[in-house]
């Protein structure tokens, strides 16, 4: 009978118990969303990129206008293009490390282990509201915790850690680095699955600590270390909140992160044609950034299935 | 547990082992102080006078714990108060949340369980929207939103939540594929049909997985700052994220201790979390993470 409705569905009901119909049905806010909210928007997205488009009149089409003009006619562009190079450059390998090397810490075997996690943990969780921006603002004001701090080691005179051009842009450092908690906890579920078996055989051998995370560690976790890398990049392109609740991008446009700045030109200079050409580019440039982390982790993630024994 | 503690004693001596181990935990304690530091430090200043707060930064506790801070950091600004932007925030939360859970569920169960050409196809379209920059996408979705006369409503917000998210159809995946299969089949083949399969069997299943959802959406929700910035310009509307900067960027030159109290307030649903539903954060975040 079950084989019988579900090779000729007779009725709609039979209809709507085949396998494959399922499928859809169930599927269906998925097709839907991707072709509402990311495949039509994206089209948009690229025909307005060729226009010239302020939103009160009607988009006029301008070929390759705007990406000349990103490239040759505005340094802010290439300002930002910079500065994001820059922190990405930074933040990501520092959080990373960072990252790494707590979740060597606290994966210990005692019975405080997951406390240690939760309060490694807590930073990351709520690093990312606007509390914490402000909070992180206050720190670094001229007569904040941190310059009252640094006068008590002897550093007689206070900094301007964001009215400086090169030290604003350490304080947004400061603060993706403190967010390290979720690569943490990804780096220490790795760790956790690492045959204890390795390190015994090392100890046996006579290798000392040091030589058992290059060795042991570092390589068994590198395909972790690969992922973490690329959703960390991918993020830093786009880290917007922090740059605009602490700095709005200055002193001097030196914290103008790339999405600051594409939010500006969309939505107080209202050009949304120049700022759907620059989302493009960011696209682009993350695709590359990707694609050689991608190209280069042949040479440096190691897979136990593949290679090795 | 018992192997590591041989090994260890074989190599080290026991009363150094002992000594290493405090100087371990005062080391990984004292380093975790640090890092929560500047939130501790937030908490103690929304009770401290504003004096304090300038003078003297680098003392954590108040003089004396008054709550003037709460009371002048609640009555908000332009007559609205933060009752009304909590309000908002719970709003958004809970049903851009609910939209989240029902429809990344029904995606992962067809993802995970049902056979149906361009599946494979579909899904990579889904895992490759993870890694798309939401830039792409904002403002064209701008623009077609305030062609509909959205803006300054929370359609906009909340509607495409309702249309899955790929991190948690590929949380919930993860947690299917962890099921037995021959739980689905022996109920097809007792009848049961395949709706009734997914909300009898695999919803009840992966209750862990959605509570994990629940949380880690809502969380982000209230956190989100660049959705409500872009689509909301009436006050009476903003949830509290947009709200605090507002307050800040009016009040903060003068009045650091009630911006201080408004941003613990904010943070106080986070906090909930964290204490009370900590092991889903972690596990969610650990192993969606793992297989990527």
């Amino acid at each position: 009978m079950i084989k019988m409705e579900t090779r000729k569905p007779r009725t709609i009901k039979g209809f709507l118990q085949k396998e494959a119909v399922c499928g859809y049905i169930f599927s269906s806010p998925f097709i839907i969303g991707f072709f509402a909210f990311t495949i039509i928007p994206m089209l948009y997205s690229l025909f307005i990129s060729f226009c010239s488009f302020r939103i009160s009149s009607a988009p006029v089409w301008i070929g390759w206008g705007n990406y000349i003009r990103m490239f040759t006619e505005d340094p802010r562009f290439i300002k930002s293009v910079t500065v994001t190079l820059y922190y990405v450059l930074i933040s990501v390998p520092l959080k990373i490390c960072f990252a790494l090397v707590v979740a060597f810490m606290v994966t210990r075997r005692t019975r405080l282990a997951s406390f240690y996690r939760s309060l490694y943990y807590l930073p990351s969780l709520i690093g990312g509201s606007i509390a914490v921006s402000l909070v992180w603002k206050e720190l670094f004001a001229v007569n904040g915790v941190v310059n009252k701090f640094l006068a008590l080691l002897g550093k007689g005179e206070p900094i301007e850690w964001l009215g400086h051009p090169s030290y604003a842009i350490w304080v947004l450092v400061l603060l993706t680095a403190w967010q390290f908690g979720s690569s943490m906890l990804i780096f220490a579920a790795g760790l956790k699955q690492i045959p204890e078996s390795y390190y015994e055989a090392a100890q046996i051998d006579g290798a000392s600590s040091l030589q058992q995370f290059f060795y042991i560690t570092l390589p068994c976790l590198s395909p972790v270390i690969f992922f973490n890398l690329v959703m960390q990049t991918i993020n830093g392109f786009m880290n917007f909140t922090q740059a605009f609740v602490i700095t709005k991008g200055g002193p001097m446009d030196s914290t103008l992160f790339y999405a600051l700045y594409l939010y500006y030109s969309a939505f107080n200079y209202f050009e949304m044609g120049y700022a759907s050409a620059m989302a493009w580019v960011l696209l682009i440039m993350v695709a590359v950034v990707t694609a050689l982390i991608f190209k280069s982790s042949g040479r440096w993630v190691f897979y136990e299935a593949k290679g090795g024994n | 547990m018992q192997q590591q503690q041989l090994s260890g004693s074989y190599i080290i001596p026991k009363n150094h082992n002992y000594a290493k181990r405090i100087f371990y935990h005062c080391f990984v304690l004292a380093l975790g102080l640090l890092m929560i530091y500047p939130v501790v430090w937030m908490i103690f200043g929304s009770f401290k006078t504003n004096y304090e707060i300038l003078n003297e930064a680098l003392k954590l506790l108040p003089a004396e714990f008054s709550l003037d801070n709460f009371i002048r950091g609640w009555k908000g600004f332009g007559n609205i108060t933060f009752a009304r932007f909590f309000q908002n925030s719970f709003v958004l939360g809970i049903s851009a949340t609910a939209g989240v859970t029902i429809s990344s569920s029904f995606v992962a169960y067809a993802f995970s369980r049902l056979r149906f050409p361009g599946r494979r196809f579909l899904f990579s379209c889904m895992m490759a929207t993870m890694m798309l920059p939401s830039q792409v996408v904002m403002i064209p979705q701008y623009i077609i939103f305030r062609n509909l006369g959205l803006t300054n409503t929370y359609v906009p917000l909340i509607l495409p939540s309702w249309f899955a998210k790929a991190f948690f159809v590929f949380m919930m995946m993860q947690f299917i594929y962890g099921l037995p299969r021959e739980l689905d089949e022996a109920a097809i083949i007792d009848g049961c049909s395949r709706y009734s399969v997914y909300s009898r069997i695999i919803l009840p299943l992966i209750k862990p997985a959605l509570i994990t959802t629940i949380i880690i959406n809502f969380y982000w929700t209230w956190d989100d700052f660049m959705g409500p910035l872009i689509y909301l310009s009436r006050a009476q509307k903003f949830p509290v994220s947009l709200a605090i900067k507002l307050f800040a960027d009016s009040t903060s030159k003068t009045d650091f201790g009630a911006m201080f109290a408004i941003s613990t307030l904010s943070l106080l649903p986070v906090f909930f979390i964290f204490l009370f539903f900590n092991k889903y954060l972690i596990q969610g975040f650990s192993t969606s993470g793992l297989r990527g």
